[in-house]
């Protein structure tokens, strides 16, 4: 379950410059849940070539624990898309990141390109999933029939264009992206697929990181956007549960079982009444623990 | 079908981990011809040249000098660099 592409966590996605030996040698050793190799906009225009290849060949070779994901440049509004996934997707990324994403067109004909590639190969379709990230108003509008494309398994936001074409800027508060986050959550969940938060990009303020994880953690997102190491460990920090959040999932979990084997009717822990939703819940908390490190099964022991 | 390099080409950074790779044209029967330059040439010098040559072959060249100057890069980028450099040499 925990590596079904569209249910695997991804609490933590690490931009990694394409074109960057150095970096993509040393990405797999920080533990992000993913890792999104970049050759759209950390690479000069004359330089897409050379990022392609490098790419491509270090996921040919390397043998990286995280997912790994290449965000190409946008097929029809760049020369670029298409000889990015001529060489990359024969490389096999688990995830093309398409960018700037405003019409279900787009993913059609990303996805159209893979099935090429996957038929090719004799890989099974499905081998190579979408993430879209929207990151325009246009695209905003658009985002539940984007969503609802089978190839795309995560929609994500990209805010820094967004918020450019918003005629506004980043503030610490978020108010406005607020609305962009609402309406991409509720289309991901719509489309029952994952949803990722934009990048926050002052490495160095932790507590303002610290509050927009929270925030977004707290509005549904599964997952943020990270662009330097040491906000990997912040977030999946931020996204494990407690031990009091634990041990009332491990409790919910043990009182379903139980009232599926005793074909028990309502049930309730601690008082309060369980039904299905309660037990989907239950069943994430308790995955968050497992992929946090966290010994559930002693855990489920003790209570 | 064998390929012919139409011009000198480079790819490649002075970077750590990277590498400057320059790609030019022989003439027909010269084979390929390569000028390394590395830190670990001691120890890897001959496991990078015959690199070199066998990623040449397989993009389809037989007459190519290759002038590299490694910076302590892994194979792929090694590989990745010259792959790019020969077809920038065709464009």
């Amino acid at each position: 379950m925990m590596n079904d592409p569209k249910t695997r966590l991804r609490r933590t996605m690490m931009f990694v410059p394409g074109n960057s030996p150095k970096m993509i040698n040393s990405a797999d050793i920080y533990g992000a849940d993913s890792l999104m190799f970049d050759v759209e906009d950390a690479i000069a225009v004359t330089e897409k070539d050379t990022a392609r290849y490098l790419v491509a060949n270090a996921l040919k070779t390397l043998k990286f624990h995280s997912e790994t994901v290449v965000r190409i440049n946008h097929p029809t509004q760049t020369p670029f898309g298409i000889d990015d996934l001529k060489v990359i997707l024969p490389a096999k990324p688990d995830m093309i990141r398409l960018p700037k994403v405003e019409d279900v067109s787009e993913v059609e004909l990303v996805t159209g390109e893979i099935e090429r590639v996957e038929k090719e190969n004799g890989w099974p379709e499905g081998t190579i999933n979408i993430i879209g990230a929207i990151e325009s108003v246009k695209g905003l509008y658009n985002v539940r029939e984007i969503c609802r494309h089978p190839r795309l398994i995560a929609i994500a936001l990209g805010a820094e264009d967004f918020i450019a074409n918003l005629k506004t800027q980043r503030t610490k508060t978020g108010i406005e992206l607020y609305y962009a986050r609402s309406q991409i959550l509720m289309a991901a969940r719509d489309a029952e697929i994952q949803c990722m938060d934009t990048v926050f990009s002052d490495v160095r303020d932790m507590e303002g990181f610290e509050r927009e994880v929270t925030n977004s953690r707290d509005m549904g997102f599964d997952g943020k956007s990270v662009i330097h190491p040491k906000q990997i460990t912040e977030v999946h920090r931020i996204y494990t549960p407690d031990d009091k959040q634990l041990t009332h999932a491990l409790k919910v979990l043990a009182a379903f079982d139980d009232s599926l084997k005793n074909h028990k009717g309502v049930l309730a822990v601690d008082g309060k009444m369980i039904d299905g939703p309660i037990v989907v819940r239950a069943q994430r908390i308790v995955d968050q623990a497992k992929a946090a490190g966290i010994d559930v099964e002693k855990k489920r022991e003790e209570i | 079908m064998i390929k012919v390099l139409k011009k000198t080409a480079q790819a490649g950074f002075e970077e750590k981990n990277d590498l400057i790779v320059e790609v030019s044209p022989l003439q027909a029967e010269s084979g390929i011809i390569i000028e390394l330059q590395s830190p670990v040439k001691n120890q890897y010098g001959s496991h990078i040249e015959t690199l070199i040559k066998d990623t040449v072959a397989a993009e389809g060249f037989s007459d190519v000098q290759v002038n590299v100057s490694d910076k302590g890069a892994w194979d792929y980028t090694i590989k990745a660099r010259i792959i790019a450099a020969l077809e920038r040499g065709m464009a």
